[in-house]
């Protein structure tokens, strides 16, 4: 049955929030719902591989919710940048979620972990899936709130003086967001992204588009932890659950540099001016304050969340050059900062249980007690860097030839500087927190976080190694990808339902209706 | 609260308190109302409840915790959305069942299913709140 093939577009959002549904219903019984957590989630991963593999062979695929067709309705589409990301963030996501059972225990389950992680995954699932501006806003606030909850999770002091200022100006970025989309529906008379790129190049020349492109840079940047507006970020993702943290750093922000890039590749494809010129500078400005701010840093997991908002730094700066092979670059960078991050934080957990503080002060010697978390360490925190052989290499290599052919020294800079600084950040946790001779009468190292903790960053620490030596696939698609945004006639086509594919892919008017 | 007046009228109020919120839900499928609004009108029946007779006799008078009400409306709309799979239709499209006794009737889709879903997550999450805030006192 042909329709059935545009549900691939779907699943990836609908299994998670049936998940959330069944999870919710056995309340209290934590066994069955982490059972339904893990299975959901690999379902997920199962769909959107599906969901890629299909898109890579057909071009984008679409489908209009309760046969409303766009843009009047509310269109999911899938191209290889937004199925991409899902794989990579369900795959993460799965690793996180079997780190988590080892790191949380039965009072944090109870709370309501699963279906909070569930709810997220469908959250991030449908922000990179929709393709309707209003709808996209819409993921956000889901992804928000269930990141309330699992921020305070624990309910420790810290975590509620966290999630405060997480709220606080999320929250804020949300508001700034939906003016933003509200004014551009007043203009256009459309959310539809596919239908605005066409009708906000027909604006007239007179139109604040300027303004909205500022303002989307604004509430976007905010989510995304851009500088100056990224100190919610270290003020926060150092004091939830290790589990949680990693996959905050690993999704979150990735989801706002995704919106970011829909934003100006789609919506604003021409014009704005302003906003590219700006973001070069708040692009290289967040590199730099990212990786100063880790140095300065003495909280092994602030240090952590500072390297995030040095990485975000990095990916915008592909979008502010605006090549096509820096957007290459940038998506690269996204998928393996999405393995990375979540590699980092969960590691820094363990590290945490093992030296029993978060102060790098206090922690040494972990090598003697912690071998494989020594090594795993460090080989994610070269990655991070962007020393070869790992995946933190290539997209750097791209983004720093991108911005060399399009004469944006400035961020090449950037990237140069912030990955040396980086590589200095990771000698000194390795020679502090690892290497150096715990003091006489120290306690032995109390953990080194068992076998499933092990296995999944052993796994994610491979997988960054193998990405790295063994790039092609992930290059394939990324250029792919980047080719995609800069030619998004099929995307267009698909959603607005003016293609051969549409009919196949169920675009097509209301079903039989009374 | 320990008053005469409350205890004596709230049992007859928040059946009819019930009573209205269902007539609101399905008054929604062609007319102002539906599920989110009837919920709020169903969810205040079960907190006046609770502030009049203490929360130990609402929680018995909701049988289910409130929260697996919820789970129970999020499974309904999702499956509603899921429904459509089996016509061949798109995600969330509506399907209609007219019964041969009587074509007129309207109620039996996946448009009311759901109506019915949003009903019950709002029912069980507003209601879970009203018991948590009641819980603290």
């Amino acid at each position: 049955m042909s329709d059935l093939t545009a549900w691939l577009v779907v699943w990836p959002v609908a299994i998670p929030l049936i998940g959330v549904a069944l999870t919710v219903i056995l309340w209290g019984r934590e066994r069955a719902q982490t059972n339904i957590g893990v299975i959901a989630i690999s379902l997920q991963l199962v769909s959107s591989i599906v969901l890629l593999q299909h898109v890579w062979e057909n071009g984008p695929l679409a489908m209009a919710m309760g046969g409303w067709s766009a843009p009047f309705g509310i269109a999911f589409a899938a191209d290889v940048f937004g199925a991409g990301l899902t794989v990579a963030a369900s795959l993460v996501a799965l690793l996180v979620l079997i780190y988590s059972l080892a790191d949380t225990n039965a009072d944090h389950r109870r709370a309501g972990f699963i279906p909070l992680i569930l709810a997220l995954m469908a959250g991030v699932a449908g922000a990179f899936l929709t393709a309707d501006i209003f709808n996209l806003y819409v993921w956000f606030e889901v992804t928000l709130i269930s990141s309330f909850g699992l921020m305070v999770l624990g309910g420790r002091r810290e975590q509620l003086d966290g999630a405060v200022k997480y709220a606080f100006l999320n929250l804020l970025a949300t508001t700034f967001l939906l003016i933003a989309i509200a004014l551009l529906y007043g203009m256009t008379g459309t959310l539809s992204m596919a239908d605005l790129t066409g009708k906000v190049a027909a604006l007239p020349a007179d139109s604040p588009i300027e303004i909205i492109a500022l303002l989307f840079l604004l509430s976007l940047g905010m989510k995304a932890a851009l500088f100056p507006l990224h100190f919610w970020l270290p003020a926060a993702y150092h004091t939830p659950l290790p589990a949680v943290s990693a996959i905050f750093a690993a999704l979150l922000t990735k989801v706002g540099v995704y919106s970011l890039i829909r934003v100006f590749m789609l919506v604003f494809p021409d014009g704005a001016d302003i906003a590219r010129e700006a973001m070069i500078w708040v692009a290289v400005a967040t590199m730099i304050v990212g990786a100063l701010g880790a140095l300065a840093e003495s909280d092994i997991r602030r240090v952590v969340s500072f390297t995030v908002v040095s990485g975000v730094g990095v990916m915008v700066g592909g979008i502010a050059i605006g090549t096509e092979a820096a957007l290459l670059g940038t998506t690269f960078y996204m998928i393996h900062s999405i393995i990375i991050s979540a590699a980092l934080f969960m590691a820094t957990g363990m590290i945490v249980r093992a030296g029993g503080g978060t102060r790098i002060a206090d922690l040494a010697g972990l090598y003697k007690g912690a071998p494989f978390l020594a090594v795993a360490f460090l080989l994610c925190g070269l990655s991070l860097a962007g020393v070869p052989p790992f995946a933190g290499f290539w997209p750097k290599v791209y983004l720093v030839q991108a911005g060399l052919e399009a004469g944006a020294y400035g961020i090449v800079a950037g990237i140069l500087i912030s990955g040396f600084l980086t590589l200095m950040l990771v000698g000194r946790i390795f020679a502090l927190v690892f290497w150096r001779a715990a003091p006489e009468g120290a306690p032995a190292v109390a953990s080194d976080g068992g076998a499933v903790m092990k296995g999944t960053l052993g796994a994610l620490t491979i997988l960054t190694f193998v990405i790295g030596v063994y790039s092609a696939p992930v290059v394939n698609a990324s250029g792919r990808a980047a080719a995609e945004l800069f030619a998004p006639d099929a995307y267009i086509g698909v959603v607005l339902g003016r293609s051969a594919q549409a009919d196949a892919g169920g675009v097509e008017g209301p079903g039989a209706r009374p | 609260m320990n008053s005469l007046i409350l205890r004596t009228a709230v049992p007859a109020l928040a059946g009819l308190m019930l009573l209205f919120s269902i007539y609101v839900l399905l008054r929604g499928h062609n007319e102002p109302g539906g599920g989110f609004i009837g919920g709020l009108i169903g969810a205040s029946a079960f907190a006046i409840y609770t502030i009049a007779e203490g929360l130990a006799s609402a929680r018995r008078a909701l049988i289910v915790p409130p929260i697996t009400i919820a789970g129970v409306g999020l499974f309904l709309a999702a499956i509603s959305g899921i429904v459509s799979l089996l016509f061949g239709d798109a995600f969330l499209t509506g399907q209609w069942w007219f019964p041969a006794f009587n074509p007129d009737l309207k109620y039996f889709s996946s448009v009311v299913l759901f109506d019915i879903g949003v009903y019950l997550v709002v029912v069980g999450a507003i209601s879970g709140i009203a018991f948590a805030l009641e819980e603290r006192e």
